[in-house]
C-alpha cells in the first residue's frame, strides 16, 4: 500500500501544497482521460485501490477502466465514490445507527441495524451508475462532474427490501411518495440537503432494498457504510448513502435534488439539439442500454491473428438479448457469446472469437436488450451530459 | 478468518476506535480521508477565490471543468449564480465579479 507521504512524493505534491506546482507536477501518478482536460491523480483512500480522483472534497473517486475487464461484479475497493456535499460521516457507530421511517404511516419506526439485520434477508446483484458517468465525452461539453466510463459498477447486495420496512410502519392512504435522506449533509445550512424521492408504487416493488451487505462483505465507508439504498436498474442519484431517514409523503417531493436538478429532457430519447435547451424535463430514472469492450483499449497494437474480444453489457432492468461486435467501423455486425446471466440488473459479460488481418481496426460494440431497446450510432445529446450511450468505438493496429 | 478479516480492515482504515481483535459485536468505524491534493492555479483575485469557494469543495471542482472559448466569463458567471443561488454561498456582491474574473483568466 502507498501511503499518503508517498504517495505526495512520487506525484511531486510537496511543491504544490506550498504553491509552486502546477498539472504537471502530477506527471508521475496520473492518468489522462481521453478528453480535453482530461488529466487527474491516481489517488489511495482507506479502503480503495488506487482510483482516479475526481474531486476531493467530497470525495469523488472514478473506477479505472481496466477493472471491468476482470469480471462481472466490480470489487468493492474499486467501486466509484460519488457525494454531493462535504459534510461526509466519518465516524460511524454500527451499533448506535439508527434508520427512522416517518410520515404518512400509522406507527412511526425507528430501527436499529441489528433490528435491519434480523427481516428476511435478500441479495440482489445490480449494476449502480452515476447520472454523470461519461460526461467528459459530452459534445459539446457541459458542465459538472467531467467523468470517463468508470463512473459505474456491479455488486451483489445485501439487504432488506424497503417494502418490509415500509410494511412495518404500515403505509396510509394517500401516500404518494418516499423520501429518502442519508447522514451525509451539507457544509452551510443554506445549502439544501440531499434528499431523494420515488414513487410510492416504485418504492413497494419488493426490488428497491436497503444494503448493508456488498460482495459479501459490510459496505465500504465511502459506498454508504452501514446502509444505503439500492434501485435497481435507476441511476446512481437515486442510491442514497449512509440512509438513515425514509418519510413517506402525500405530495410529489418538490427539494432541489429532484424538483431542479436531476432533470432529463421531456423528449422519447432524453436528448435535445445539441447546444439547445429542452422544453420540459423529467426526474432521471432507469439507465439506457450499454456495452463496452473491456480487453481492448483505444489506440492498441494487436498482433494480426486469431484472438477473443471480449466485454460487458448492462440495462435498466429489461436485461441483456443480445451483443453484437463489428469488426469493420459498423457495417457487418456478429453476435457475440454472452457470458453467466447474474440477473437483469447485473453486468452481462459476453465475448467473441475474431481474426484480425494486419492494418487498421475500427471495432464496435452494441447491445439489444429484452425490449428490443438498442444504442444510437450517434451520441444523444442532453445540458446535463447524462444517459451517454452511443455505441462505442475502439480503433486498433494489427502489425 | 476474523483475523483475516480484523487485519485487513486495520490496514485499511486509519483508526478503529476501541477494537479488540475478534470482537463479536460492530466496532465504530472512524474514516480519514487523504488531504487535499489540488489547489488554486495562481491569478488575479486568487485570496477572494480562496476565501469565497474553499468552505464548501475542494480546488479540482473548478480545475477539471472544460477549458476553451465557450467557457470563459459566461459560464463561469453562470456557475457562480448557481453557487450562490442554488446552493446558498455567502458571498458579498462586491466579490462575485472578482470571482468571475480569476476564473475566466485563470482556466
Amino acid at each position: 500500500m502507498i501511503d499518503r507521504r508517498e504517495m505526495m512524493k512520487r506525484a511531486g505534491l510537496t511543491a504544490l501544497a506550498t504553491g509552486f506546482g502546477s498539472a504537471t507536477a502530477f506527471a508521475l501518478d496520473t492518468v489522462t482521460l481521453p478528453f480535453d482536460n482530461g488529466e487527474r491523480p491516481l489517488v489511495k483512500y482507506p479502503q480503495k485501490r488506487p482510483m482516479i480522483g475526481l474531486t476531493s472534497r467530497p470525495p469523488q473517486l472514478e473506477t479505472p477502466f481496466s477493472i471491468f475487464n476482470d469480471g462481472a461484479i466490480t470489487p468493492n475497493n474499486a467501486f466509484f465514490v460519488r457525494y454531493h456535499l462535504a459534510d461526509v460521516p466519518l465516524n460511524i457507530d454500527p451499533d448506535k445507527f439508527t434508520l427512522e421511517i416517518k410520515g404518512k404511516v400509522d406507527r412511526p419506526t425507528k430501527l436499529s441495524l441489528k433490528e435491519i439485520k434480523k427481516l428476511p434477508a435478500i441479495e440482489l446483484i445490480a449494476v449502480n451508475q452515476c447520472s454523470g458517468n461519461s460526461r467528459g465525452f459530452s459534445n459539446p461539453r457541459v458542465a459538472g462532474g467531467q467523468l470517463a466510463n468508470g463512473a459505474m459498477g456491479n455488486a451483489r447486495w445485501r439487504g432488506v427490501t424497503l417494502k418490509a420496512v415500509l410494511d412495518k410502519a404500515g403505509v396510509q392512504q394517500g401516500a404518494r411518495q418516499v423520501t429518502f435522506g442519508g447522514m451525509d449533509g451539507p457544509v452551510s445550512d443554506k445549502t439544501p440537503d440531499f434528499v431523494k424521492a420515488l414513487d410510492i408504487d416504485h418504492a413497494k416493488d419488493g426490488e428497491v432494498m436497503l444494503a448493508y451487505g456488498m460482495n459479501g462483505e459490510d459496505l465500504p465507508v465511502l459506498n454508504g457504510f452501514p446502509l444505503r439504498l439500492i434501485v435497481p436498474g435507476y441511476y446512481g442519484t437515486y442510491w442514497v448513502k449512509h440512509l438513515n431517514e425514509i418519510t413517506v409523503i402525500d405530495s410529489v417531493f418538490d427539494g432541489f435534488w429532484m424538483k431542479t436538478a436531476y432533470r432529463i429532457p421531456d423528449t422519447p430519447c432524453g436528448c435535445v439539439e445539441p447546444g439547445t435547451a429542452p422544453k420540459a424535463t423529467i426526474p432521471i430514472n432507469r439507465f439506457t442500454v450499454r456495452s463496452f469492450i473491456t480487453n481492448v483499449t483505444d489506440g492498441a497494437k494487436l498482433k494480426p491473428g486469431a484472438t477473443t474480444l471480449k466485454g460487458i453489457a448492462f440495462d435498466g432492468g429489461k436485461g441483456i438479448k443480445e451483443v453484437t461486435v463489428s469488426l469493420d467501423g459498423g457495417k457487418a455486425w456478429t453476435p457475440a457469446k454472452l457470458g453467466k446471466d447474474l440477473g437483469k440488473y447485473s453486468f452481462r459479460e459476453w465475448k467473441l472469437p475474431v481474426k484480425f488481418s494486419a492494418g487498421n481496426h475500427e471495432l464496435k460494440v452494441r447491445a439489444t436488450n429484452n425490449a428490443g431497446d438498442t444504442q444510437p450510432a450517434e451520441p444523444l445529446w442532453n445540458p446535463a451530459g447524462y444517459l451517454r450511450n452511443v455505441i462505442e468505438t475502439v480503433r486498433v493496429t494489427a502489425a | 478468518m476474523a483475523r483475516c478479516f480484523f487485519a485487513a480492515l486495520l490496514l485499511a482504515f486509519a483508526v478503529i476506535a476501541g477494537l479488540a481483535p475478534g470482537s463479536a459485536t460492530a466496532a465504530p468505524v472512524s474514516y480519514t480521508l487523504p488531504d487535499e491534493t489540488a489547489a488554486f492555479k495562481p491569478g488575479p483575485n486568487l485570496e477572494v477565490v480562496q476565501n469565497n469557494c474553499t468552505g464548501c469543495h475542494s480546488a479540482d471542482y473548478i480545475n477539471t471543468q472544460p477549458r476553451g472559448p465557450k467557457f470563459k466569463k459566461d459560464f463561469w458567471q453562470a456557475e457562480v449564480t448557481k453557487m450562490i443561488k442554488v446552493y446558498g454561498a455567502p458571498i458579498d456582491d462586491a466579490d462575485i465579479g472578482r470571482i468571475v474574473d480569476y476564473l475566466a483568466a485563470t482556466y
